[in-house]
């Protein structure tokens, strides 16, 4: 299996967050916010001033960095991405796309789902067939 | 197809088509061990199918209750909330922890959260909304349980994904590319050893033939010497050269078989 990426156990592991900033405010309300050394967030705030630029560096230092587990990533702003969030393909950390307040939730927009609904769609009816 | 007619490079010989029986059998039981395998995956691949549908679905709801409840939070509180919250933050107090699950030969990852230590939050609106405050912050965590459910469900589905293509591709292989080309190489050993065995035959039977016909010229030539050995003793006894002693003899055999009285 040379191809498959190794599966790491970490006994603690992050959530990163991409989102807007009430979004964002709500996370870190529960506790998932983290501060490092060089006072860098596991967070980025995204608003009407951030660059496409700024999203997708974060993106990929987000998912390159071994102690995060999960990046939650509101869905408009994975839409921005697209290119950069349909060319991951790790196992971890898991991409995750969040509905956000301003946004409606579009699962035919979301890169796993989209699988997920065609081949539940194809199953389901060879099920039917059978 | 091309793959069909290959077969190994192999000397015919009977050691040869054992080891290539034995090879074909190991190909067959690699092959249904596989496909049992791939099997098994498609069942827990399903399930995990129909559990994402239904986390995600239920994502929805949760996330539109936990922004509400931010909401109610911020009209409690004041809008400045939000600055006092992003200032607060230090280290995370609620991580995630992955661990393995093992089906069928493929690890996949299960995560699940924790809460470790105590979280800076706690006076936050203090001075008011206190209650409203402490009410979004649980929806929230109730989001990040269900977000990180939907994540290891999501992380089992690629990676599952992943094994069953290649399990797939392993089994389409062994039946159509590796048993074909075993099967091949049996049939022309055994072709082979057919061949060398119907020579062998032709050749006995050449050296049958050879040595029937020696024995029968010899026979003949042992006659010949007997005829011309008595035909000596004739013309020895009667006085007679050779020749008519052959003649006599010869005469004396024409009288036998032809005349009938």
């Amino acid at each position: 299996m040379a191809g498959r990426a190794q599966i790491r156990t970490n006994n603690s592991a992050l959530i990163a967050m991409i989102a807007d900033e009430d979004t964002i405010t709500g996370f870190l309300l529960a506790g998932v916010g983290n501060v490092d050394l060089r006072r860098k967030t596991n967070y980025l705030i995204v608003d009407s001033k951030t660059t496409v630029k700024q999203i997708e560096d974060a993106f990929n230092d987000f998912t390159s960095k071994d102690d995060i587990g999960i990046v939650l990533i509101s869905q408009y702003i994975a839409n921005m991405i697209r290119f950069v969030v349909d060319s991951y393909n790790k196992p971890i950390p898991a991409i995750l796309e969040i509905p956000s307040k301003d946004h409606p939730y579009d699962p035919a927009h979301d890169s796993v789902l989209s699988r997920v609904k065609h081949l539940f769609s194809s199953e389901s009816v060879a099920s039917d067939r059978r | 197809m091309s793959g069909q007619s290959q077969r190994l490079t192999v000397v015919p010989t009977v050691t040869m088509l054992g080891i290539m029986k034995a090879r074909l059998v190991g190909a067959t039981r690699g092959h249904a061990l596989l496909k049992k395998k791939s099997d098994a995956l498609t069942v827990q691949f399903r399930q995990i199918l129909k559990n994402i549908v239904t986390t995600k679905e239920s994502m929805g709801d949760v996330m539109k209750t936990s922004s509400f409840a931010l909401t109610e939070a911020k009209y409690v509180a004041g809008e400045n909330i939000k600055h006092i919250v992003l200032e607060n933050v230090q280290t995370a107090s609620l991580k995630v922890r992955s661990r393995q699950e093992n089906i069928a030969g493929v690890k996949l990852p299960k995560f699940e959260y924790f809460t470790e230590g105590d979280t800076k939050n706690a006076l936050t609106g203090l001075a008011r909304g206190g209650q409203q405050v402490q009410l979004c912050r649980a929806a929230y965590i109730k989001a990040i349980e269900l977000l990180v459910e939907l994540a290891s469900l999501q992380t089992s589905f690629l990676t599952l994904d992943e094994a069953i293509k290649t399990t797939n591709r392993r089994v389409n292989a062994l039946e159509n590319v590796v048993k074909p080309r075993l099967e091949n190489t049996i049939t022309y050993i055994k072709g082979e050893l057919d061949e060398l065995e119907r020579e062998d035959f032709f050749r006995l039977k050449k050296i049958q033939g050879y040595k029937k016909r020696e024995m029968e010229r010899q026979l003949a030539s042992a006659k010949q010497f007997a005829e011309e050995q008595v035909a000596e003793k004739i013309s020895l006894q009667k006085g007679i050269s050779i020749s008519s002693a052959h003649t006599l003899l010869s005469a004396e055999g024409g009288k036998d078989e032809d005349i009938i009285f």
